[in-house]
């Protein structure tokens, strides 16, 4: 076993609504959506049109820059509308599923008698290359590029979120196989971050061909990119893969089977969740489907795909997201509260701030709701008030602030090729001033993205 | 809000007004629409108002101590705290109604003209410009420095979060050297009954071990003339107990203020250049107040933890050292934390780029 990282810094929202580590509904969605928003720096061109019949690994949508790199279908179905937004801009592919499943055969494998050049095409063909995701800037990876090592975070620490080893413990073997591949693609070795308090009753502990890092702390320990700050930081040129424990799975089962497989259980969390508890689920299914768990059609209740902080609201007519493995369902905190801030305590709402009293009930547990509990304004507080919940050796302030001002020096010089927008994310939570720090930050890897290319 | 109030309303002109009042009395209905999607329940005004109540103590006892000041010349020594507390209180009034009035009117309007939510800070620094000015400053100075500080300090900056000084501070600067007869030397500290009919110094302002004699209690408590919220350093210490427990003051700057003021105090006592004891300089003056509720303010002072320290050490050693040095002038709190202020990103960027070379060095190329 590996040395403990501890990281002092960081923060557990205390959340009402985590799921019982049950499995209570198997979801046989009425359409399946494939939506291109979730790959950052992908430009989608469209493979297929409407009426088309597709496979489970069909490709429905290839990168314009990259034609090799595709999105493949998760359902075998028939191609029933193509979402478009604002200037044409492509939302999503929708499919209705067949009722019985039909997959694409790409043929079983041993991953260790492959090379990585026949391991890379079979990764792009099958549409699970998108998993793969290259830091700085956290883009979908160029097969082009040679990492200098992969890391998996083998658990998420966010606010309710999904218990890996509950939802991927019994698939120990496909993730296996999966790490296996990964191996292949990288000199650096794969290195999976574990949980000190389970690490040695986590199933993932077994994993062979990897090298393992446990942290202790909270949330974000979970978050890949404060994994690497601690075990390798990101300096200017590097390039780094990340993966999410479900695409390891999803790819050691392609290469035990010969199928795309992408279900998944979900873990259906929050406070206005009934009966918080896990579904059997593929990416892309729609909100509409899960209805049984928010009821009254989604009035004054906020659906959102993946965790409290940094996933999207998708709304009743929304979608489950590619790498989303959780739905929070919050109230919308839409109602006034009168003389809110001046009121001496304020018992149920929660401030990791010495100005109210929470603080002093650690054990205590919160019906979050989505109100923004203040007006936006300048950065007031000093950069310590938000290092304090970034286990991060970097300065979140002044990064936060090198974005703003668009200056590319300063935010190289303070880390930008460390950190996404989600690591960032509980600054956001606690910033008195009401500042979208993760939107600041998203803008400026987009700068960034821009002028370095 | 109000429909009037609203854009394509009669009165849209004023909606940053209608707004403030608004979100005054209710914490407003709005949710987060991008980012995290929940928050948590700390919002600027509240940082503000518990700063203001570790203020209040301070404001109290100085209430009173204009009064007892103010009868001590006419021989009347008695505490008489509900009279003294009334006199003194029928004197600062005027002062804060000035100062809020002409504060708040012009940061509604640049609130109003920049289309944003008024800004909560005005209300702490409308609260600490009259506690740290002589009681008897005529109204309309204060109400021109005031101006002055929240126009030129603040707004041409961008506002509350953008400026580089305390614009208490920058307000009482003003007053220092435009009017300097006002603002310092022996007359000013004290309410009188009328023109010439008794004369007070301020301690600093006399030289020599003799003024002196009062003692470390005396000032420690505080019925001493000055500023009206300066002189009880008891008073600002329950201030300070309530700051660094909230957490909205940095206890390091404070800290390190002590430790620069006490180190200089220490040279000038070894050396002989002063006959003041060094741990008087604490208790004397604008120190205290300073290292409490200027020297902390989160926009004006350093950013990282690291800088804190030298930041503060600055301020405590740079006040002390004109104290010590400076015949001219007698209290140097206030040019000590504008300098630091000055000095304060300039610091950071030596503290940032020290640490950031530090962490290059460590990682293999």
């Amino acid at each position: 076993m590996s040395n403990v990282i501890v990281l002092k810094n960081g923060l557990d929202i205390p959340m009402k609504g985590n799921a019982e580590p049950v499995t209570t509904k198997t979801v046989s969605p009425a359409v399946v959506a494939i939506q291109p928003t979730d790959f950052k720096g992908l430009s989608p061109r469209l493979m297929v049109k409407e009426g088309d019949a597709v496979l489970a690994g069909s490709p429905v949508i290839a990168d314009k820059k990259n034609p090799d790199i595709i999105l493949c279908s998760p359902v075998s179905g028939k191609v029933k509308e193509i979402l478009r937004g604002d200037k044409r801009r492509l939302l999503a592919v929708l499919i209705t599923p067949d009722d019985e499943q039909k997959y694409v055969d790409f043929k079983p494998a041993n991953p260790e008698k492959l090379t990585a050049d026949e391991i890379i095409p079979r990764l792009l063909q099958s549409g699970l290359w998108p998993w793969l995701v290259q830091r700085p800037y956290g883009i979908v990876a160029d097969p082009a590029a040679k990492p200098r090592a992969i890391f998996v975070s083998a658990f998420d620490s966010a606010p309710l979120a999904a218990d890996r080893d509950f939802t991927l413990g019994q698939e120990l073997n496909a993730v296996q196989t999966g790490i296996k591949v990964l191996a292949k693609l990288t000199d650096g070795g794969v290195h999976v971050g574990l949980w000190e308090p389970t690490a040695s009753s986590t199933p993932f502990h077994k994993l062979e061909d990897c090298v393992f890092h446990t942290f202790r702390g909270r949330h974000p320990a979970g978050n890949v990119g404060v994994q690497i700050s601690h075990v390798a930081p990101i300096r200017k040129g590097d390039i780094v893969w990340t993966i999410s424990l479900l695409g390891v799975a999803a790819i050691g089962r392609l290469f035990q089977t010969g199928k795309v497989n992408l279900r998944r259980k979900v873990a259906i969390t929050g406070p206005m969740a009934i009966n918080p508890s896990y579904v059997d689920a593929v990416p892309g299914m729609p909100m509409k489907s899960i209805a049984g768990y928010y009821g009254d059609a989604g009035c004054g209740v906020r659906i959102v795909s993946g965790n409290v902080l940094s996933g999207k609201a998708a709304g009743p007519e929304g979608f489950l997201g590619f790498f989303d493995d959780q739905v929070t369902i919050l109230r919308e905190g839409d109602e006034k509260e009168l003389f809110g801030w001046l009121r001496p305590i304020r018992y149920k709402q929660f401030s990791t701030d010495h100005c109210y009293f929470s603080w002093l009930t650690p054990w205590r547990k919160y019906d979050l709701s989505t109100n923004l509990h203040g007006g936006p304004r300048a950065f007031i507080m000093n950069d310590s008030y938000y290092s304090k919940v970034l286990p991060m050796d970097i300065y979140p302030l002044f990064l936060t602030k090198a974005c703003l001002a668009g200056d590319i020096d300063r935010m190289e010089k303070f880390g930008i090729y460390e950190v996404l927008p989600e690591d960032l994310a509980l600054c956001e939570f606690v910033d008195p001033s009401k500042n979208n720090v993760q939107d600041i930050i998203a803008k400026g890897i987009d700068l960034m993205l821009k002028e370095m290319a | 809000m109000l429909k009037i109030f609203e854009k394509g309303g009669k009165l849209y002109w004023l909606h940053s007004t209608a707004d403030a009042f608004e979100t005054f009395l209710n914490v407003p209905p709005t949710v987060t629409r991008s980012g995290a999607h929940v928050r948590d329940a700390i919002d600027l005004k509240r940082i503000i108002i518990i700063a203001l109540i570790a203020a209040i103590p301070a404001a109290l006892f100085g209430m009173w101590n204009v009064g007892y000041q103010h009868n001590l010349t006419l021989g009347d020594g008695r505490l008489q705290i509900p009279a003294n507390f009334w006199y003194g209180f029928l004197k600062v009034l005027p002062i804060y109604i000035v100062t809020y009035v002409v504060g708040l009117a012009i940061e509604f309007g640049t609130a109003q003209i920049r289309g944003e939510e008024v800004n909560e800070g005005f209300l702490m620094t409308g609260f600490l410009i009259p506690l740290i000015i002589p009681v008897t400053t005529p109204l309309w100075m204060v109400g021109l420095a005031t101006a002055f500080s929240v126009i030129f300090c603040k707004e041409v900056f961008g506002g509350t979060g953008m400026n580089i000084w305390n614009p208490a501070l920058v307000a009482r600067a003003f007053l220092f050297f435009s009017y300097p007869n006002q603002m310092s030397g022996a007359n000013c500290w004290i309410a009188r009954p009328g023109p010439d009919a008794v004369t007070g110094a301020t301690p600093l302002a006399l030289d020599g071990p003799a003024q002196y004699g009062t003692g470390f209690l005396d000032y420690f408590i505080g019925a001493v003339p000055g500023s009206v919220g300066e002189t009880s350093t008891l008073c600002i210490l329950l201030g300070a107990f309530l700051l660094i427990w909230t957490g909205v003051a940095s206890w390091k700057i404070m800290a390190a203020s002590i430790a620069g003021a006490l180190a200089v105090g220490l040279v000038g006592d070894l050396t002989g250049v002063s006959a003041i004891p060094c741990y008087m300089h604490l208790v004397l003056g604008g120190f205290a107040f300073g290292t409490v509720f200027m020297a902390t303010d989160p926009v004006t002072s350093c950013q990282t933890e690291c800088g804190k320290w030298i930041y503060g050490f600055i301020i405590g050693a740079l006040c002390v050292t004109v104290r010590l040095f400076n015949p001219g002038y007698a209290e140097g709190m206030m040019l000590a934390i504008l300098l630091a202020n000055t000095f304060a990103p300039l610091i950071d960027e030596c503290v940032t780029s020290r640490h950031i070379s530090k962490k290059n060095r460590q990682i293999p190329a």
